[in-house]
């Protein structure tokens, strides 16, 4: 008897943290693994790796380049010799238009480029119109497209945005005729069964089972409209962190080179955790199966 | 739900059906014929890849036959003039390796039939397929999704969402084939309380002996490829069945009947080692 409450109070608890015992749960895991550890090292090793090339050994031609210290000064200095820091409206005001830049291009890529994917993978005849032009278009580097994109576009806007998009789009509709072709024929006929209209079976089984190839497109296509927004924004361009980079360069400043390029790993990095997040939320049911295979 | 001897009757008749990949042909179905009855429970067997799905492609509708026809009650499904069947909800599948949606709980799985054929309404088709749910001993995980219940679970509920149509016929294609022995025999003692409470005719093709015998009030052998009814053994063994009825001497008798007949197109298959045909 004495041995089996033994057993009882010993019993692991079976419910599912919720709210903010679900909070206290997830931070006291990760000071409990090594990953956050792990990472703080990794940043340090990093940054350590830098200072030593560029400000420690002054390893010859790093030293002409801005070391972690030099940047950190400025980047925290209320008064910046170079013109970008925390403190300034232009740093932000660069942040703002490429951050508008993306999103209008990965707007209108997603809203272009999900629904040709889907109807691409849906309808054979669709698909054997579309996929030849887009298999043709795609491989051309988003750079080439430059030109025609300034004789097509008035304008600094237009032009970058429009590369952006062009980008970001061939991925989003590639992506998404995949997620297509990868559903399972089984559910299409499950769905038919049932008696479903086609409709229907887009509904129900195109659009959700496309969706874990959508998203995983959806975030390869954010980080290339970044890659290309600010590719285009260093050819042509009046603002924006592309912009920032190239034009410090050309002022022969190195610090808000740099400011530029953290500040750029830093937003694309966000926004791609954001649009993982948006695809989490949305498939709830790949999610729990994954936990439950501990991943 | 009503009982439905009255319903449900198959003719197969002198279906044939010639695949042709890559311009060679292939014979997967040849001539073949057989009769079930309403409320019958119906067992093919044969080796893999003999044609078995085939057959049951052409019942609901997934495939077209090259000759022959098939009827359902009296009315043709497919035949002269109509190669395809139409799908339907009177003709249920539930697939080998399993097709409830993995995108919708299994509550929403199982409503999701009454909903897009607008026979019942929303919230209506939500709480029949609670109840059906719970009474298939799955109440408890109806918000759950597929990947989170386990393969018997998901199973269960996908005969729970064949069956929420109220269907004629209920075909399986090796329903159980990748689950092991125990779970296997709860699911043959739930899908028999199941036929017992409705009477439904069903149409299941399997490789396993034991589980033909055990469920089924018929037995066809079928031929390796191309498939043909080689022979049709009659189960007698009274329902309700347990699983105790697999050690009587009936049950052995109506192995040894039924193994001699297979082992021979068993090893006709193996001899001509060809590939499994979808």
């Amino acid at each position: 008897m004495s041995q089996n409450t033994a057993i009882l109070t010993t019993r692991p608890n079976l419910t599912r943290p919720r709210g903010l015992a679900k909070v206290f749960y997830d931070v006291k895991k990760s000071l409990t693994t090594p990953t956050t550890y792990l990472v703080f090292a990794g940043i340090f090793l990093w940054l350590f790796t830098w200072w030593l090339l560029c400000e420690g050994l002054k390893v010859d031609r790093f030293d002409k380049l801005p070391g972690p210290i030099t940047v950190a000064k400025e980047f925290f200095s209320v008064q910046p010799f170079q013109g970008i820091s925390l403190f300034t409206d232009i740093y932000y005001e660069h942040i703002w238009v490429s951050c508008r830049r993306v999103a209008i291009a990965f707007g209108v890529a997603t809203g272009i480029g999900v629904p040709l994917g889907l109807f691409m993978g849906w309808s054979k005849r669709f698909r054997d119109y579309s996929f030849p032009i887009l298999e043709t278009l795609r491989p051309i580097p988003i750079l080439a497209w430059v030109p025609l994109a300034i004789l097509m576009f008035p304008g600094f806007e237009a032009p970058v945005i429009f590369l952006a998009t062009l980008a970001s789009l061939f991925v989003t509709t590639l992506n998404t005729m995949l997620g297509v072709d990868s559903i399972d024929d089984a559910y299409f006929r499950a769905a038919g069964c049932l008696g479903s209209s086609n409709w229907d079976i887009f509904k129900n089984v195109v659009v959700p089972g496309a969706l874990p190839f959508i998203f995983t497109g959806l975030q390869i296509s954010i980080g290339v409209a970044w890659f290309s927004l600010v590719a285009a924004e260093m050819v042509s361009g009046d603002l924006g962190l592309g912009y920032l980079i190239v034009d410090a360069y050309v002022n022969s400043v190195t610090v808000p080179m740099v400011i530029g390029m953290i500040t750029l790993g830093f937003v694309g990095w966000v926004t791609s955790v954001m649009v993982r997040m948006l695809g989490n939320w949305l498939m709830q049911w790949h999610v729990r199966a994954l936990a439950l295979q501990g991943r | 739900m009503a009982t439905q001897k009255n319903r449900g009757a198959l003719s197969i008749r002198n279906v044939t059906k010639i695949y042709d990949p890559e311009g060679v042909n292939v014979m997967a179905v040849d001539d073949c014929s057989m009769e079930i009855a309403a409320g019958e429970v119906c067992m093919i067997v044969g080796p893999s890849g003999c044609g078995k799905t085939t057959l049951l492609n052409a019942i609901a509708g997934f495939h077209s036959i090259t000759h022959g026809e098939i009827l359902l009650d009296g009315e043709l499904l497919c035949g002269p003039g109509k190669p395809k069947a139409d799908q339907g909800a009177e003709r249920m599948v539930v697939f080998q390796h399993g097709a409830l949606f993995p995108w919708k709980t299994l509550a929403e799985n199982v409503a999701y039939g009454p909903i897009v054929q607008r026979t019942m309404r929303k919230s209506e088709a939500f709480e029949k397929a609670r109840d059906m749910l719970a009474e298939a001993g799955l109440g408890d995980v109806v918000t759950k999704y597929p990947g989170e219940v386990s393969s018997g679970m998901a199973r269960r509920a996908e005969i729970v969402r064949a069956l929420i149509n109220d269907p004629k016929v209920l075909l399986l294609d090796e329903p159980y084939r990748a689950m092991d022995a125990l779970t296997k025999s709860i699911m043959h003692e739930s899908l028999l309380e199941t036929y017992d409470r409705t009477k439904v005719t069903i149409f299941f093709i399997t490789h396993d002996l034991e589980e033909a015998i055990f469920l089924g009030d018929k037995v066809h052998v079928v031929t390796t490829r191309p498939c043909q009814l080689k022979k049709t053994v009659s189960v007698e063994i009274p329902r309700p069945r347990t699983f105790e009825t697999q050690s009587s001497e009936e049950f052995r008798v109506l192995m040894e009947e039924v193994n001699e007949a297979v082992h021979e197109e068993a090893i006709k298959a193996f001899q001509a080692g060809e590939r499994e045909l979808a």
